[in-house]
This record gives C-alpha cells, structure tokens and sequence, in this order.
C-alpha cells in the first residue's frame, strides 16, 4: 500500500491513533497500554502482513521514554513506524511483543539492559551484556563515574 | 524449543545431563562469544548464548561525538564490512542535510562495498573451512584476500578499519593505481574462485555435515529478523541493495541469490554465488568511474536538522540500520545501531538444538558471526 492509502485505513480500523503520513516512513502514535494488540493486528490483519519487525530502540527524552518499533510486511513491502510514549519515567513498563515476533525478545532484552524499559510477560527477563547491578548507561542521567565516555 | 532460565545452569541436571562451557576464548567462535550448551550424550539439548565481553557502549559514546568522528566508530562494529558502516552513517548524514554527493562518490562507495564484501566472504570461507578440519581452505583464502587488502592499504592507508568514506564523499580520491590493480584482481579471482568449489564444496564429508543440518523455515527466518547470506537460503528476499538502491546500486544489474533449503549448506551456496555476483557489479563500474570531485564542501559544523532519520544498508552480513534522534545540535540526542548480526546470532539455539555438537561449529561458522558487532 501507499503511504496516503496505509494512513487511511489505519485511521479507519483505529480512530484513537494519531498518524502522520508526511514522513518517510508513515508514524503512528499509540497508547503504551495498547502496544501488544495493535500491533498483534498490523501482523495478522490480510490488508497490513506486516512480518517483519526490523527494528526496535528507546529514547530517553529526560521526562519520558519513547519506544519506537520499525514493522515491515515481506509480501507488500510497506513500512510503518509505531511509537509509544512511557510516562513514568522512574518504573518504565510495557507489555512485552516476543510472542509475535522471536527477535524482539532479545531487542526487548537489549532495551532493558541499557535502558531500563522492563516488559511484562517476557520469556526471559534477564540483562544483556552489563552484569547485574549496574546502571543503565543509555539513560540520560547516568553517571559516568570512571570516565569512560567523556574525557 | 525449550525455554531456559539462568536456573537451569545454576541447578544439578538430571542423570545424563552435561553443562559445558564453549568460549568466551574458543576458536570457533571468532571472538569472544561464550555458548552455555547443553548436552545429552553427544546431542544437543539447548544454547544460550552469552554476549557482552567487548561491549564498548557505541551508543552512548556517540551522543557525545559529531558525526564526523561517529564515522571512526562505525569502523570497529563489524570490522570486515567497515566501508559499508561508515556508508550507512554517511548516507543518513547526507539524507538529513539534503546533500546529493557527485556521481564519482557513488561510484566509488559501491565499488569499495562490493570489494569488502568479497574479501568478508573470502575470510568466511577460510575459516569456515578451517573450523571444519580443512586447514587448506584458511591457506587459500588468505591468499587471495591479501591482494584485497593490499588494493586498500595502497589507496587509504589502512586494511582494516578505512574510516574513508565519510559525509558529503570519500577522504580523499582513489589512488592513481585503484582502477588497474582491481581489474587484475578480478581477472585473477575469476580463476581462483573455482578452486575453492573443488577444494571444499564438492567434498562429500564437507556435503554430509552440511546438507540438512540447522534448517530454518522462510516464516521463521522473518520472525528471527534474519538476514543477510543466512536469511537469503531460507528464501527470505531481504537485500537491500536490491529494495532500496542506495549510491550507485540501480545502475548495476546484479542477481539477488535465494535458496529455499534454509540449511548450512544453502547458506554457503549463498555466499559462494554473491561472491560472483560482486565480482560482476564491479567489472560493471571499474570502467564508467565518472570525472568529478571526490567529495563536496560540506560545513565545518555538520548539525542536523530537528526530527528522527533512519538509513538502511547491506552489509556483507546482512542488513544494518541506522537510527538518529536530533535535537539541532552537531551530536545526536540518540544514535541506534540495527547491526545484522545481534539477530542473526539468536537464531542459535533454534537451528543447533537437536544436532550433535560437532555440528554446532559448522551451523555458527555458516552463520558468519562479528562479535563487536553484536556487542556494540
């Protein structure tokens, strides 16, 4: 589909999300809370397929934390941008899509390694590369204490 | 596929059940990755691997770095595809500002594409064989990539990691030699790359521990976001040269390898064939390099405008993403890497459960693993 034609009928099957056609590719804003459904529809829906999530990272914007999922649909070959904003800076928390896609379990493993996004019903819960116990270095207000990164 | 918990190691298994350790400093794993494996006589029962020895935080040191030092970085990730890394950064830098690089630039940027990804394949294969008891594969292939090297030590100084491609064009113009030692190669590698087909592909030892070992469905492969050689022999069409051309990509014809086997020996086949198909797209250009400037002028102070920007490219291992979150300033807010082989390694323990041992080093050597890649 087109990006005009996808915007459409997205906002025909979800009145709720704010979607914004004029980038490249086509973004949708939509609630934490309705991450796991919406986007179980973007998968199984005949009209979207969209397959293939290609990529997943979290910004720390200071007063929230955004998550921004990257679909693909190997059949149409139409990309779309779904971002969600986590306000409750201090306990971040959203549901986990690993059921619907098997390498988002391990990019939801990195996120919550180094950037303390925990999600709810993951397979496997544990950090990444840091050990235990350590910060998370991708958050804004961590502390660089041996100087790794600035000189 | 079973589900493993830290637990499972922690605890004592069951009567027959070994843990073993395999890395982080084994051979096989071409750096420091470690697999916890577990064992049922000679059968594995699951891997999981464990990453993070060099994890240097990429990210977080980008946010304090301009984009023309972020170039130097993108170099150490996957340090056999470095032109590639830096092109991806490079081309997203160029997006961003609304610069159009001259045509010798992208002529240029693919030839050196295509070279890495011969000479990553060529290293691939020499280990490959290596692992798999044939130690004159490692001979061969070295051989052969060191006329590679040599091309790109004579034309940037450098073997390993270019930094040569940066935003708005090349470091500096290609060397006066550049065009006539890379035709040379190509008329020698056109003789030498049979020599690999009857060295290993046609051994009949090589052929039974290959063929029907580590199979992946073409639905699963999407879902592991696999790509690259191991995503193409499951018959997923995921190159992005071929969906979304970048430099000079949609004035080259070239064949998008697929095979539908999804096994180890379908992702050999892979790379063998791709090596060809580089070797076309360059005699392809080699010859058209357009006259022109090797790079525009671009800002001393290179800032992106505010918004969000992504560049996807093909690596010699699959594809890799980058991602930018910029406020306006001359460093990004947020810098994100999609590096091809953090997905392609967690496919491990779908494709080596169920198989002997012995075949968990052939299933990770046809998966072509970068450990500074998946680590960042």
């Amino acid at each position: 589909m087109e990006k005009e034609q996808l915007g459409q009928v997205l906002s025909e099957l979800f009145p709720s999300l704010e979607i914004n056609t004029s980038q490249d590719p086509v973004r949708v804003k939509a609630d934490t809370g309705s991450i796991h459904s919406l986007a179980m529809t973007l998968r199984d829906d005949s009209r979207f397929q969209f397959d293939y999530l290609f990529n997943m990272y979290g910004i720390d914007r200071e007063d929230r934390f955004t998550l921004v999922y990257y679909l693909e649909s190997t059949i149409f070959r139409h990309i779309v941008a779904i971002e969600t904003d986590l306000a409750d800076h201090d306990n971040p928390v959203v549901e986990s899509i690993s059921d619907l896609w098997k390498t988002a379990e391990f990019q939801e493993r990195e996120i919550y390694d180094l950037m303390g996004v925990s999600f709810t019903n993951h397979p496997d819960p544990r950090r990444l590369f840091l050990e235990d116990g350590w910060a998370f270095p991708l958050r804004k207000d961590y502390k660089d204490d041996i100087n790794f990164i600035e000189r | 596929m079973q589900e493993v918990e830290l637990q499972d190691i922690l605890t004592a298994r069951e009567d027959g059940d070994y843990i073993i350790n395999i890395g982080p400093q084994h051979p096989s794993t071409h750096g420091v990755l470690r697999f916890v494996v577990s064992l049922k006589g000679e059968m594995l029962e699951y891997v999981i691997p464990h990453c993070g020895y060099i994890h240097r935080g990429i990210e977080k040191m980008c946010e304090r770095l301009t984009y023309p030092q972020i170039i130097h970085l993108t170099d150490r990730m996957d340090y056999l595809s470095a032109h590639m890394n830096n092109e991806a950064v490079s081309l997203l830098v160029e997006k961003a500002t609304g610069v159009e690089v001259p045509e010798r630039v992208k002529y240029i940027r693919t030839i050196l594409s295509e070279l890495q990804r011969i000479q990553s394949h060529q290293l691939w294969w020499a280990a490959f064989g290596m692992d798999m008891g044939g130690l004159t594969c490692f001979f061969y292939g070295l051989r052969d990539r060191e006329k590679i090297l040599d091309i790109f030590e004579e034309s940037f100084g450098s073997r390993l990691l270019h930094s040569y491609i940066c935003p708005g064009g090349v470091m500096n113009d290609i060397h006066p030699n550049f065009q006539k030692r890379t035709k040379e190669f190509i008329k020698y590698f056109r003789k030498k790359l049979p020599e690999y087909d009857e060295l290993l592909t046609g051994n009949i030892i090589f052929e039974m521990r290959t063929k029907g070992m580590g199979v992946l469905s073409k639905g699963e492969a999407i879902s592991y976001g696999l790509t690259g050689p191991p995503g193409r022999a499951s018959n997923f069409a995921c190159d992005i040269r071929k969906l979304y051309p970048y430099s000079a990509y949609d004035k080259v014809e070239f064949k998008e390898i697929l095979y539908t086997e999804g096994d180890t020996w379908a992702r050999y086949k892979v790379r063998m064939a791709e090596m060809w198909e580089s070797m076309k797209i360059i005699e392809q250009l080699i010859d058209n390099i357009p006259e022109g400037d090797f790079t525009i002028k671009m800002k001393p102070v290179i800032r992106l405008p505010e918004g969000e920007y992504s560049q996807r490219v093909e690596t010699a291992r699959g594809e890799l993403g980058v991602y930018v979150v910029s406020k306006g300033e001359k460093t990004p807010y947020r810098m994100h890497f999609r590096t091809p082989n953090f997905s392609n390694l967690f496919v491990m323990n779908r494709l080596a459960a169920g198989n002997k041992i012995a075949d968990l080093i052939a299933i990770s050597g046809s998966l072509d693993l970068v450990i500074p890649d998946i680590d960042r």
